[in-house]
Formats: C-alpha cells, sequence, structure tokens
C-alpha cells in the first residue's frame, strides 16, 4: 500500500502534464494563413473566369436564345442582328482537322524519338531546348512564317490566303507543344515497366508499342487536346495568312471540301474583327461568338477528360 | 588469398566436392575437375575477366565466375558492390543503360554473348529476368503471363502457357478466378510471383533474379524462396541478394563481392573476392572479407 499511492500520484501528475502539453498548444495562425492565402488565390482565379463568362453571357445570351439557328448557319454581315457565324465555324473546324491530322502525329512520333530512341547526346539536348524555345515563340511570328511558306512558297497546292495555309500554320505553332507535352508523358512512364518488355524479349518497338504509348496515352491526349484548344484560339497568325475580316461573298457547307482553297475566315477573326465595330448591336453578335467558341473548346476539353479516364482505366 | 591451403582443407572435409572448388584465379584447374567429375552440372555461363563501366567510372571489375545449370547463384555483398551490375550483364540489360560499357567475356553455352553479332533480343528470350520492386504490366493477370509468349508470335495454345506458368509460380489457385482482372490489384508478393510466372513463360533457360525479396514481407519472401528451391529443377537462377541469410537458404554456390573505394577519386568499385559452395562459403570462407561480413563486422 505504502507503494502504491505514491505511484498513483506519480500517474496523475504525469498525465495531467501530458494531457497540458498536448492541448494547451496554441493554434497555428501562420499556417491558417497560408492556407487561406492559396484558397484565395484559387478563387481569385475562379471569379475572373465567372465574371468574364457571365458578363458574355448576360451580353449575348439574348442572340443564342432569339435567333440560334439564325446566327449558326448566317454569314458575316456589315449590319448587326443579322450577322452569323457559320464561315467563322466552318474556318475553325478546318483549322483543327488540319491541327489534329499533322501536329499531333508528327508531334506524338518526334516525341517518341526524343525520348526512346534519340541518344543521349549534346545535340539532343541542343535539339531539346531548342524545341521548349519554339513553344514560346510568339504566334505572330508563325503567322509570318505560315504566310511565306503556306500562302505564298506553297501557294499552288494551299491555294494562298486559305484555310489550308492557315490550318498547316497552326499546326505549326502547336507542334512544339504536342512535342513537349508528349515527352514529358513519355519520361514519366515508369522504367519497370520497360525494363519488364525487354526482360521478356521485346524489342524496342514492341516496347514503345505495348508498353510505354498506352502508359502515356493519357498524359499525351490532355496535351495535345490542350494544344489544339490553343490552336483554335489564335488570331493573330490568322491576320497574316489572310483570314477575312470583313464580308466574305461564299458561305460552303462545313463538309464542302472542293472550298478548301478559297479564302475564309474562323471564329476569332470574327470576333476581333465585330469587337471593333462601330454600331452598338455588334457587342451583343460579339458576346455571343464568344461563347460559341468557349464551348467548342470546352467541348474539346471535356472529350479529352472523357478519354483520359477511359485509358487510365485501361491501365 | 592462400587458395592452396584452403583446398587441400576442403578436400579432405569434403571428399565428394574434391577439385569442384572454384578458385578464381585459376580456371584450368576446374575444367581439369570437370572431366573427371561427371556429377557436375554442365557450365552455362562462363564470365572472364568481366569489367562494366558507367562513362568513366569501373562499377565492377575482373569479375571471374561460372555458372552451372539448375543451381541457384547467390550473389551476396554489401551495396553498391556492383552485384546487380554484375547480374545485368547476363542478359544484356546493361544494354539499356546508354553510358554503361562491358569489357571481358561473358560465355553462353561457350558463345560471347557481347559478340556484335548477338542479338539481345534473342538473348533475353532465354535468359529471363525477375526484377527488385515487382513491375506487372498494368494489364491483366493472363496478358501479363501472355505477353511473352505473344510477342514472340505465339498465338495458339496461350491458356496452357498461362496455367503452367502461374501453376509453376505456385500462384495459379490464388488467381484462377480472376485472369481477367488487372495485375495491379494483386498483393506484392503475388505480382512478384506474378513476374515469375511471366518470366516462365517465355521458357527460358535461366532466370535472373535481382534481389526479388527486397520489397517483401517475410511470409511471401519464404514463399518466393521455395518456389526458387522447386525451380531449380528446371531452371538455373541466378540470385542477387542483399539477405546473407537468404543466401544461405537457397542457393547452392555464393559469389561475394566487396566494395572498393579509391581513395584519390572517392570511386566505388565492386569486386568479386570468393564464390564458393554456399556452406563452404559460411562455414569456412577462405578470405577474410567474407569472413568479416557474414560474421556481421561490416556491411
Amino acid at each position: 500500500m505504502a507503494l502504491t499511492t505514491p505511484l498513483k500520484v506519480a500517474q496523475t501528475t504525469t498525465r495531467d502534464r501530458v494531457h497540458k502539453e498536448l492541448t494547451g498548444t496554441s493554434r497555428d495562425w501562420s499556417g491558417l494563413a497560408f492556407k487561406y492565402g492559396l484558397l484565395g488565390a484559387v478563387l481569385f482565379a475562379l471569379l475572373i473566369l465567372v465574371v468574364l463568362i457571365g458578363s458574355q453571357i448576360a451580353l449575348g445570351g439574348s442572340v443564342l436564345t432569339t435567333r440560334f439557328g439564325d446566327f449558326i448557319t448566317g454569314t458575316l454581315q456589315s449590319i448587326p442582328g443579322t450577322s452569323g457565324i457559320h464561315q467563322g465555324l466552318r474556318g475553325t473546324f478546318w483549322i483543327g482537322v488540319f491541327t489534329v491530322t499533322f501536329a499531333f502525329p508528327l508531334g506524338i512520333a518526334a516525341a517518341i524519338y526524343l525520348e526512346e530512341y534519340a541518344p543521349r547526346s549534346r545535340l539532343t539536348n541542343f535539339i531539346d531546348i531548342n524545341i521548349r524555345n519554339l513553344a514560346g515563340v510568339p504566334s505572330i511570328v508563325y503567322g509570318i512564317l505560315g504566310f511565306t511558306i503556306f500562302v505564298e512558297a506553297l501557294g499552288g497546292t494551299t491555294g494562298g490566303r486559305s484555310v489550308i495555309a492557315a490550318g498547316l500554320t497552326l499546326a505549326v505553332l502547336v507542334l512544339p507543344i504536342v512535342i513537349i507535352t508528349a515527352a514529358e508523358a513519355i519520361r514519366a512512364v515508369p522504367d519497370g515497366l520497360r525494363e519488364g518488355g525487354y526482360g521478356v524479349g521485346a524489342n524496342r518497338w514492341e516496347v514503345v508499342r505495348t508498353q510505354v504509348l498506352p502508359y502515356a496515352a493519357p498524359g499525351i491526349l490532355t496535351g495535345t487536346v490542350l494544344s489544339l484548344a490553343r490552336a483554335l484560339g489564335e488570331a493573330a497568325p490568322l491576320i497574316l495568312v489572310g483570314a477575312v475580316t470583313n464580308r466574305l461573298g461564299s458561305n460552303p457547307a462545313v463538309l464542302d471540301v472542293s472550298s478548301l482553297q478559297e479564302r475564309f475566315t474562323a471564329m476569332p477573326m470574327v470576333i476581333s474583327s465585330w469587337a471593333g465595330m462601330p454600331q452598338e448591336g455588334f457587342r451583343k453578335d460579339t458576346a455571343a461568338a464568344i461563347i460559341v467558341l468557349l464551348v467548342i473548346v470546352l467541348i474539346a476539353n471535356a472529350a479529352a477528360v472523357l478519354l483520359r479516364n477511359k485509358f487510365e482505366k485501361k491501365r | 588469398m592462400s587458395d592452396s591451403d584452403l583446398t587441400a582443407t576442403i578436400n579432405v572435409t569434403r571428399p565428394i566436392t574434391a577439385g569442384r572448388m572454384l578458385p578464381m584465379t585459376d580456371t584450368s584447374a576446374l575444367t581439369g575437375a570437370e572431366t573427371t567429375e561427371p556429377t557436375e552440372h554442365p557450365v552455362v555461363f562462363d564470365v572472364d575477366d568481366l569489367s562494366v563501366y558507367y562513362g568513366s567510372h569501373l562499377a565492377v571489375r575482373n569479375v571471374d565466375m561460372q555458372i552451372r545449370q539448375h543451381e541457384i547463384t547467390a550473389f551476396i555483398g554489401p551495396s553498391g558492390c556492383g552485384k546487380t551490375t554484375a547480374l545485368r550483364c547476363f542478359n544484356r540489360m546493361n544494354d539499356l543503360i546508354e553510358i554503361a560499357r562491358v569489357e571481358g567475356k561473358v560465355r553462353y553455352h561457350g558463345v560471347d554473348l557481347y559478340d556484335p553479332k548477338v542479338n539481345p533480343v534473342e538473348v533475353r528470350r532465354r535468359i529471363g529476368m525477375v526484377f527488385q520492386k515487382p513491375n506487372p504490366f498494368p494489364k491483366s493477370i493472363y496478358d501479363n503471363v501472355a505477353y511473352g509468349p505473344r510477342i514472340a508470335g505465339q498465338k495458339k495454345g496461350l491458356d496452357d502457357v498461362v496455367e503452367q506458368s502461374l501453376r509453376r509460380a505456385a500462384i495459379w489457385d490464388e488467381v484462377k478466378d480472376r485472369l481477367k482482372s488487372s495485375a495491379l490489384g494483386l498483393s506484392g508478393g503475388q505480382q512478384q510471383r506474378l513476374c515469375i510466372a511471366r518470366a516462365v513463360a517465355c521458357n527460358p533457360e535461366v532466370i535472373l533474379m535481382d534481389e526479388p525479396c527486397s520489397a517483401l514481407d517475410p511470409i511471401a519472401t519464404t514463399r518466393i524462396e521455395d518456389l526458387m528451391k522447386e525451380l531449380a529443377s528446371d531452371y538455373t537462377i541466378v540470385i542477387v541478394t542483399h539477405n546473407m541469410q537468404q543466401a544461405a537458404r537457397v542457393s547452392d554456390r555464393t559469389a561475394f563481392f566487396v566494395t572498393e573505394v579509391n581513395e584519390t577519386s572517392d570511386n566505388r568499385t565492386g569486386l568479386l573476392v570468393e564464390f564458393d559452395y554456399t556452406d563452404k562459403m559460411f562455414s569456412n570462407p577462405s578470405d577474410e572479407r567474407t569472413e568479416n561480413y557474414i560474421t556481421g563486422r561490416f556491411g
């Protein structure tokens, strides 16, 4: 008994002391401030986006609700309220087609070569750095390049100031971005997979085809679709390759291939030219065109997300 | 090393194995012994003065050894002693490291694996590998095992190959009802046995294992060790391990590597100091460094 009493006392005091130490600490104010600071940054970015989209919908929503069919199928006019964006949609569609058919395969192939085949040397490093620099070159410079090559030099094939020249120019514009994002995705493939493949007697091409590409597919896809969105939104190079800004006589169907070599326009051009119009009515039309372009980009991104999820499930 | 004294000792204690000991400095003694010793398994790998460089860094030097059929050969030694590097020369996995350069000879049934005419893909079909970290492909269990045969062009009878391989790897009963589900859903130990099944499916002669149990718990480790002993009746196995007890438990012969540190450049180079029967190595090592290592004085 004489022994247990002091022990019990010691236990309670230890418990009290530990309890005090564990619970008495004051709150981590700087940590909390940091957390809410970060949250504020996210909310600020979201706020800008919401204001932007909200203001456009408030301004141009009525155009889409009252004359949606007219607006989509109509042609460029100099009178607000009757203008349509069909020619712009057509140009944007074909720019997308050219980007997908030229920039994607070329860019992915270049990325595979750089990551899986090219020996690590000064030359490869030099090429790597230059591709990164190309991705940062202002788009207007690509416009000049497109004008020189696709409009003038190859004018016989492209038809000069045509949607073909514009599509090829924008394909070249996003090519470095496609290469970089695809290369990053390929680099992220764990080496264990490659070793496993080589370890059972696969050759390089088989390892690339059956291991590296399936694993990298979601990353490659995300990067390429983001670059597609970039191509669809560019206006500056289109000015140089001769996109029409005011009135465009012909209005061929979207899938009419025969008129690919004719003069053209595209959504970003429609928006920028309408935004510069003096008539008050064009404010609404511009906003409506912006909404349509945003929806197109949104659909492309959503498709990318869905496809990525599908690929990720498979791996 | 004073090999002659020790050889004499062994001759007395193990009369059956007389002359079977592998003095690294003298391979002619071994070839002489082979003809007089019919019970000795044939040589699969004859390694002759192998050195591997990574760029200008010498990673492992002057390895001489002979790996024999249906035996389990273990490579042990402290970290950075070049045992994995040496192992990866046996199926030309070092080719994947661009800066790696191999000197000396690795003969597989007398054929120099580093002959420019040798196709590394063919080498790896005959000499399979299991890696340190289980690396199943992000595919179904079935597709993992069928991968090698498919690459080799086999289209028919894959079901049988898959079942046989999974049975050999002692994992069939655990996965037979979910062959189509992802291999990534398996536990670490199961994944490693799947990787063994994947190697077995290519019908190799040799299976190289690079620390196959280092990421596994003791129960999974025991299963893999039992499996190795079983597989040794059909395959030749070379295993790298940092676990001396594992080498002692499973292997027939053990190669012990050490690390030399160059005083001036601080470069570390691996070196094979002793290669012998496992029981001899663990009971009566001929090199002082081996003794220090297995008794736990360094490493």
